[in-house]
């Protein structure tokens, strides 16, 4: 048995990266604070939490955005990476539940229903969901009724996807951003209803 | 490649650790290296192609035990240093020890020759392919028949684009399964929609 050389802890890997591409005098350091910024401030829930009331809230929009997600979310200011070059949305009804995953990786609209929680992106829920998929929607508190027709969504090209939620009873008259106020990360993914 | 990332249908695995409003990120180092692949991405230096299958290869049981953003920095660090962007030595001299790395990368290959366009509605079969480098094909549809819902964009072929192989771009189909087709007798129902690129499918 030969001694392995110790492993660098995850935190001086990444450090050593940052600090070799700072010496070729490329400006990384500046470029990572402002990103480190933009993931928490930009790629939030918020963003399609205002596609989903909108949504709710104007038929011609939602019509829209079933037909091209993509083009839809740009009517909001939003947008999507270049690589994404499409977004389907799917709607929920009160018989068809839709629920959305990655098997292979952990791709997700990032950029619309914010960064995958860290649930999605474990062997867990990448394994099971796909195949037990009532099941494990139950063990996470989403315990769907028999003749509910599940549609898992396993995101395995750059097409990328969102839930749309079925419109809670009880809040007509509601405005969009007491609407969006109501929409979570989780209810995008379709772990749970609102 | 037949890897340890393919996990759909895969048991064993526990109950989800699932949290309401769950953190994304658990530590500094995460966001900086989530930040530095978009850096990466800017400079040219490598697709979200190449990226995806550098974290396929993986040694199995470094990709096991890691958490999501190690997986994803030993993915952009290798393929810096495969590029000749930074040296492994370098990196490991400013570390002050090792850095793992994932592991050589196998030939790729371009579209299939006579791909055929489809319509909403046709059922189609997934060839048996069996390649040893970049598939976005998840093992668990390999051979099973699907229906043809709708077609997306046309995308830079992953098993090409992952390898610097030339190839067009080509659509996917959005099949969907049957959980009974994919699993028999061994799934819960439900319909499993998979974006399946054209050169895997063929008319059933």
């Amino acid at each position: 048995m030969t001694d392995e050389p110790p492993v660098a802890s995850a935190a001086r890997r990444v450090a050593a990266l940052e600090s070799a591409l700072e010496a070729r005098g490329l400006n990384a350091k500046s470029f990572v604070d402002a990103h480190v910024r933009s993931a928490e401030q930009d790629w939030v829930p918020q963003n399609g939490a205002r596609v989903v009331a909108k949504a709710w809230a104007d038929p011609a929009f939602r019509e829209r955005l079933l037909n091209n997600g993509k083009d839809a979310v740009v009517e909001l200011g939003l947008s999507m990476p270049a690589h994404h070059r499409h977004l389907v949305v799917l709607e929920n009804t009160p018989k068809v539940h839709n629920v959305i995953c990655c098997t292979q990786c952990s791709c997700t609209a990032y950029s619309i229903i914010g960064l995958p929680p860290d649930w999605y992106k474990d062997f867990e829920y990448r394994a099971r969901v796909v195949r037990e998929s009532r099941t494990v929607l139950r063990e996470m508190g989403l315990d769907l009724p028999a003749d509910m027709e599940i549609r898992v969504w396993d995101t395995s090209a750059d097409t990328r996807y969102m839930v749309l939620p079925l419109r809670p009873a009880g809040t007509e008259g509601w405005s969009e951003d007491k609407l969006a106020s109501i929409v979570t990360k989780d209810a995008m993914i379709g772990v749970a209803r609102l | 490649m037949d890897g340890m990332h393919d996990l759909g249908g895969r048991q064993g695995f526990g109950r989800v650790r699932h949290s309401r409003d769950a953190d994304v990120f658990h530590a500094e180092w995460e966001k900086r290296s989530n930040a530095l692949l978009a850096f990466a991405v800017r400079q040219g230096w490598l697709n979200m192609d190449e990226y995806r299958h550098a974290i396929e290869r993986m040694e199995p049981r470094h990709y096991l035990a890691a958490g999501y953003y190690e997986r994803q920095f030993t993915g952009l660090v290798t393929l810096l240093v495969e590029k000749g962007i930074v040296s492994r030595e370098e990196l490991e001299g400013i570390a002050g020890a090792s850095i793992p790395l994932s592991l050589p990368s196998a030939p790729g290959r371009s579209n299939a020759p006579g791909r055929a366009r489809f319509q909403a509605g046709d059922r189609v079969r997934v060839k048996q392919d069996f390649v040893p480098g970049h598939i976005r094909m998840p093992a668990y549809i390999r051979g099973k028949t699907g229906t043809v819902v709708a077609e997306s964009p046309a995308y830079p072929f992953p098993d090409a684009h992952a390898h610097g192989v030339r190839a067009e771009d080509e659509p996917t189909y959005d099949v969907a399964f049957s959980s009974e087709d994919l699993w028999p007798h061994g799934a819960d129902a439900a319909l499993v929609h998979v974006g399946v690129f054209q050169s895997y499918l063929e008319l059933a």
